[in-house]
């Protein structure tokens, strides 16, 4: 028998990774929980690529600006040694290979690292990438975030990504709320599962091998 | 005797051609020159192609201009937004062209434009759809030191709209905290760049130092009434 990971204690397994200097973008959605879970006792700059280094927190109501929003247009702040910069500034830090972490959701990650998390190819629906391609490749390290499970019980970790892919061979990690992978040339290799999650049992979920 | 202050946006934006390529500012509704972009819909030019990031927001701004059936084609990297309502009609009524573009890709070609460079070789969406021209032709690519690179060209302007914080007669620029997104970057793809200010300086009252976009890359400069940004872009919790 086994317990998955909330969503609070996935950020909070992530949160535990990241270490003391490093400069990270946290992606849309579920990412921008690991905030909450880096240790008082580290100094981490989190990066959003419309502009600045250094963000803080959300404000309180009365000390909402819209001028100073995260990627996903809410209203943040901006930390004591904090800068703002323009886009193309934002971006070529991020191409450039400056940022350490890249933490994204994903629809699908490839045992190799192929990331799929920008669309979902549907006809009929209007594409939107964003910045997803130029995160994906970005940062020295990129890790998902994400169930290993779709609601439907298949696994997001994939052989070969069906869905468009967003970058390949970029992912390094996989966070899961049942456990964590790491993607090499080879395939994937095992970091953790949650407890009396067999490794075996881990191999038939996600239909694919795992080395130890 | 410089002097880039137009007394209305209706003068700075006088000379607008149909068909005209315009860089908007402004990244959800963070730098979006609403005032600039309703001068637009007023001036009337038509046939236009629009470069932003997104797509509009509610019906005002971006979206009223999409809205006036002028816009023949948008170049943007994030179209879907929570309240983009008007694009998508257009969209899905084929009434509107969309060039969807990875959002660092976006800036650097919007960046190329202003400093000359003809293309260059970029490693943002190497190996997805995006690799592809709008005719599903393949970009073309290449391996650069082990590592491989898709073949990116400029965006130029026309007219670039920008809402900035405070500027000079030279046209000297400063912005307000994240609202200075693609600002910089598309007063110089621009032939003709127009920016809005809440404060006119005198000349040498903003330190040089804090200058972020110089006089050479602004055409036109127009005083605005200071208005807090509004939200918009994503779904309230």
């Amino acid at each position: 028998m086994y317990t998955k990971r909330s969503k609070n204690e996935l950020a909070q397994r992530v949160a535990q990774d990241i270490f003391d200097g490093a400069y990270v973008n946290l992606g849309i959605g579920q990412p921008t929980l690991v905030a909450n879970h880096i240790p008082a006792c580290i100094e981490v700059v989190l990066h959003s690529e419309n502009g600045i280094l250094g963000m803080g927190p959300a404000p309180t109501k009365t000390e909402e600006d819209y001028d100073l929003i995260n990627a996903g247009k809410q209203p943040v702040t901006l930390r004591a040694g904090g800068a703002f910069f323009h886009h193309a500034d934002s971006f070529a830090m991020m191409r450039g290979g400056h940022l350490d972490i890249c933490v994204l959701g994903a629809f699908q990650v490839s045992a190799k690292g192929d990331l799929a998390n920008w669309s979902t190819g549907e006809p009929g629906s209007i594409p939107a990438v964003g910045g997803a391609m130029d995160l994906a490749i970005g940062a020295k390290q990129t890790w998902v975030m994400m169930d290993l499970l779709t609601k439907t019980g298949e696994s997001k970790i994939v052989q070969n990504c069906t869905y468009p892919l967003t970058g390949i061979s970029c992912v390094k990690r996989i966070y899961t709320d049942l456990a964590t992978l790491e993607c090499t040339p080879k395939g994937l290799k095992l970091i953790d599962t949650v407890n009396g999650l067999t490794h075996a049992e881990l191999e038939r979920l996600l239909g694919i091998p795992v080395m130890a | 005797m410089i002097n880039k202050i137009s007394p209305t946006i209706s003068q700075a934006l006088a000379n607008v051609q149909d068909g005209a390529t315009v860089l908007i500012g402004g990244f959800g509704t963070a730098g979006i020159p609403i005032e600039l972009i309703d001068g637009l819909i007023a001036q009337g030019a038509r046939e236009l192609t629009v470069v932003n990031n997104n797509a509009g927001n509610g019906d005002t701004g971006l979206a009223a201009l999409l809205k006036t059936g002028r816009v023949r084609k948008i170049i943007c990297s994030f179209p879907r937004q929570a309240d983009s309502f008007v694009f998508d009609d257009l969209y899905r009524n084929g009434k509107i062209e969309l060039e969807l573009v990875p959002q660092g890709n976006l800036t650097e070609r919007l960046r190329a434009a202003g400093a000359g460079v003809g293309a260059f070789f970029t490693p943002t969406g190497f190996g997805t759809e995006l690799a592809k021209n709008t005719d599903g032709s393949p970009k073309e690519t290449r391996r650069i030191n082990g590592k491989d690179y898709v073949l990116e060209y400029p965006i130029q302007g026309d007219l670039a709209l920008i809402k900035a914080e405070a500027g000079d007669r030279w046209g000297n620029l400063t912005y307000r905290k994240a609202a200075r997104n693609f600002g910089p970057v598309m007063a110089a793809a621009a032939k003709f760049t127009v920016a809005t200010v809440h404060h006119i300086a005198e000349l040498g009252e903003l330190d040089p130092e804090a200058i972020v976009t110089p006089g050479i890359y602004v055409s036109k400069i127009v005083k605005i009434d200071h208005v807090a940004t509004q939200a918009g872009g994503f779904k309230s919790a």
